[in-house]
């Protein structure tokens, strides 16, 4: 009776897994289809596309959309490519996640290691910025922006970006340090160590899991920002705004392929950093939650 | 003035009292116990003495200088931790070290005092471990190795061992107190266990919610607790606490008590200093009242006691013995190999030299 019963819940327990794993394979070619569509695109000459089958494979294979994409496609009024587009996101990206980052840290030490009276209401206040919708804070951020001169430049874009991430680094950190055994601190300072040297030698060393959390999140949110870097870049602007400028540029014919190209290379920083990081970032994120 | 001198100090959190007027001298060398249940205070005290914990009112001095107000590492002093507290990502060798590190040791001598210690605690072979790949036992002797590299005025010690299993416990107990003897460094240990405070100690202080109950070497504490709180807290089993009356007979002092079947009985007291009349709380250890043959020799005021056995739990070494007295239930401590039995009436020997009375309202002892 019972071996019977079993041999059909393991039965109905296989099909049933089956027509989940077909279910989710599904999803993911769909998820997937886009990126298909722009991948097999930008390989082919421009003609084929308009003539064409969007979906079938290129009959001639060629580089030249990623040439013009990156170095001389029309973005606004000059003929450069988003080459220096992307070395300005870089130039922005690099500072602007390190800086929060590291100042994200030291908050979380700080709000968990060093509390002081009303550490709570600076930490809910921090953790409100996260829920601060882009638009509202534009205008008073250009005018902070024009007063300290940085308005229109790379610097500028950095310190936006800094202050806009700083709630939610500093709630990652806060969070994984609040499970760091106290204790420890009390050691080292019985030891003989300050306030950074704890920071640096003991904290520091066991952060790993939730910086790559960290820093996976500040790179996308800021490589891929548009209203920022729209608004302050000035003459700096960022990938995502050239990007924009490209495929909407009004004269002439569509350059599909060049379009489908220039947002590839716009995407692949982010993809990039998810592919060599990803595995850490599940892991960290689960690290705060659970006590080691 | 003592080595480690701890005058009148309190501690409040907000409106929150939780150490009353601590007054404690500890003389250089000694190993005096902090013991008490959970959330007496005992940690707080002992975060203070290290600079952990400001000190909201008293004075603590170390060697004669005042040090309210000055930083843990300039205090010299070593702390064990209950839960160890390795740093994670540095090997034994760095744990141990990074002490003498941050105060300027130059690398050689860091070198020298550790191959010491570690030899001292049979660690050798551990230096180049990280924390993660030790045994409980072995993570504590690492502990303590990182307190003995940095040869400190006072060591203190939060429930070293309370994380360890028993049969290790009980190991590491005597391992502590040989270390003692061997360094004669003084030492500040707080414990719940009362058997842990009785082994290791010089004295005790019994703490109960912020207050010390008693101070005093663990004989007195044993022998003449303070009041029914450390009788009953320090010994196990508990001491027996009994309701009598005082009873002057033929010139002798007597404590009145009912059996177990209700009738009055007379237990003649070593002590005369309690007035005829008087109600007291008679204090008997379980290992006080047993068998003829089992009684000690030595005591010049055995008293004899037919009494009705209740329960009987042998436990390997001891026989304990359940009966009801004063009408409360009572435990004595029996040889493995007495012969009593449930429901007997047996004939017990209850040594009174041994007993103490305490006031049934103060609960403070009154005799001896
Ligand atoms: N930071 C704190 N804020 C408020 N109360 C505290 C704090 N730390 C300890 N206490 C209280 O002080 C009392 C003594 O705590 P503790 O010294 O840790 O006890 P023990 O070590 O004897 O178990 C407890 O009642 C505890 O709740
Ligand atoms: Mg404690």
């Amino acid at each position: 009776m019972s071996a019977v019963a079993q041999e059909s819940a393991a039965g109905t327990g296989r099909a049933a897994r089956a027509g989940i794993q077909l279910v989710l394979v599904l999803f993911a070619l769909f998820y997937l289809l886009p990126l298909y569509v722009m991948g097999v695109n930008s390989f082919k000459p421009l003609s084929e596309i308009t003539g064409g089958n969007m979906m079938a494979l290129p009959q001639v294979w060629t580089l030249e959309a990623w040439g013009a994409a990156w170095s001389t496609a029309q973005i606004g009024v000059e003929p450069t490519g988003l080459r220096p587009y992307f070395l300005n996101s870089i130039l922005m990206v690099v500072p602007a996640v390190a800086i929060s980052t590291i100042l994200g840290a030291l908050n979380g030490y700080v709000l968990t290691k060093w509390r002081f009276r009303g550490d709570k209401w600076v930490f809910g206040l921090m953790l409100f910025s996260c829920f601060i919708p882009f638009q509202i804070v534009l205008i008073p951020m250009a005018v902070t922006l024009g007063k300290l001169g940085l308005a229109g430049s790379v610097p500028g874009l950095v310190l936006v970006h800094v202050v806009y991430g700083l709630g939610f680094t500093t709630l990652y950190f806060r969070n994984y340090y609040a499970a760091f055994p106290t204790e420890l601190v009390r050691a080292a300072q019985i030891d003989g160590a300050g306030f950074f040297r704890i920071f640096w030698r003991i904290l520091l060393p066991v952060s790993g899991p939730i910086a790559v959390v960290s820093v996976i999140w500040q790179f996308t949110n800021i490589w891929n920002d548009f209203l920022f870097g729209a608004s302050f870049g000035g003459t700096s602007q960022p990938m995502t705004v050239a990007l924009n400028n490209l495929v909407q540029s009004s004269t002439g014919v569509k350059e599909y392929n060049v379009h489908f190209a220039g947002a590839i290379l716009a995407a692949l920083p982010t993809l990039v950093v998810y592919i060599v990081a990803g595995r850490y970032f599940v892991r960290g994120l689960m690290a705060g939650s659970v006590k080691g | 003035m003592g080595f480690l001198d701890i005058r009148n100090v309190t501690k409040s959190y907000g409106q929150v009292q939780v150490l009353h007027r601590v007054d404690i001298q500890v003389e250089e060398g000694e190993f005096l116990v902090l013991v008490g249940p959970s959330g007496c205070g005992k940690s707080t005290l002992l975060n203070m003495i290290a600079g952990l914990e400001a000190i909201s009112g008293g004075e603590i001095a170390i060697k004669g200088r005042v040090v309210n107000g000055v930083h843990p590492s300039k205090r010299n002093i070593a702390m064990v931790f209950q839960s160890y507290a390795l740093y994670p990502n540095m090997t034994v060798g760095q744990n141990m070290t990074f002490g003498l590190e941050m105060h300027g040791v130059p690398k050689p001598e860091r070198d020298r005092a550790l191959a010491q210690v570690a030899k001292l605690l049979q660690i050798d072979h551990l230096l180049d471990r990280k924390p993660g790949q030790l045994s409980g036992g072995q993570r504590q002797r690492v502990a303590m190795g990182r307190a003995l590299v940095r040869n400190p005025d006072v060591f203190l010690f939060d429930e070293p061992l309370s994380n360890l299993d028993a049969k290790l416990r009980v190991d590491m107990r005597t391992e502590i107190k040989k270390l003692h003897q061997k360094l004669k460094t003084t030492i500040v240990y707080v414990t719940h266990d009362q058997i842990e405070a009785m082994t290791l100690s010089t004295r005790i202080a019994v703490m109960n919610k912020g207050h010390v109950q008693q101070l005093g070497t663990p004989k007195e504490i044993y022998d003449t607790p303070a009041n029914v709180y450390v009788a009953t807290f320090m010994g196990s089993p508990a001491m027996n606490i009994l309701p009598a009356k005082v009873v002057v007979q033929e010139g002798a002092h007597h404590a009145q008590i009912t059996d177990s079947e209700g009738a009055p009985q007379l237990l003649r007291l070593s002590q005369t200093n309690l007035a005829a009349g008087q109600e007291i709380l008679l204090g008997i250890r379980p290992e006080a009242i047993t068998d003829p043959e089992g009684a000690d020799r030595k005591s010049g005021n055995i008293v004899s006691l037919k009494n009705r056995v209740t329960v009987t739990e042998p436990a390997g070494a001891d026989t304990f013995v359940t009966m009801t007295l004063g009408g409360r239930d009572t435990i004595a401590r029996m040889r493995a190999d007495a012969s009593v039995a449930a429901g007997q009436v047996f004939d017990f020997a209850v040594n009174m030299e041994k007993a103490v009375a305490f006031d049934p309202k103060t609960e403070e002892r009154i005799a001896p």
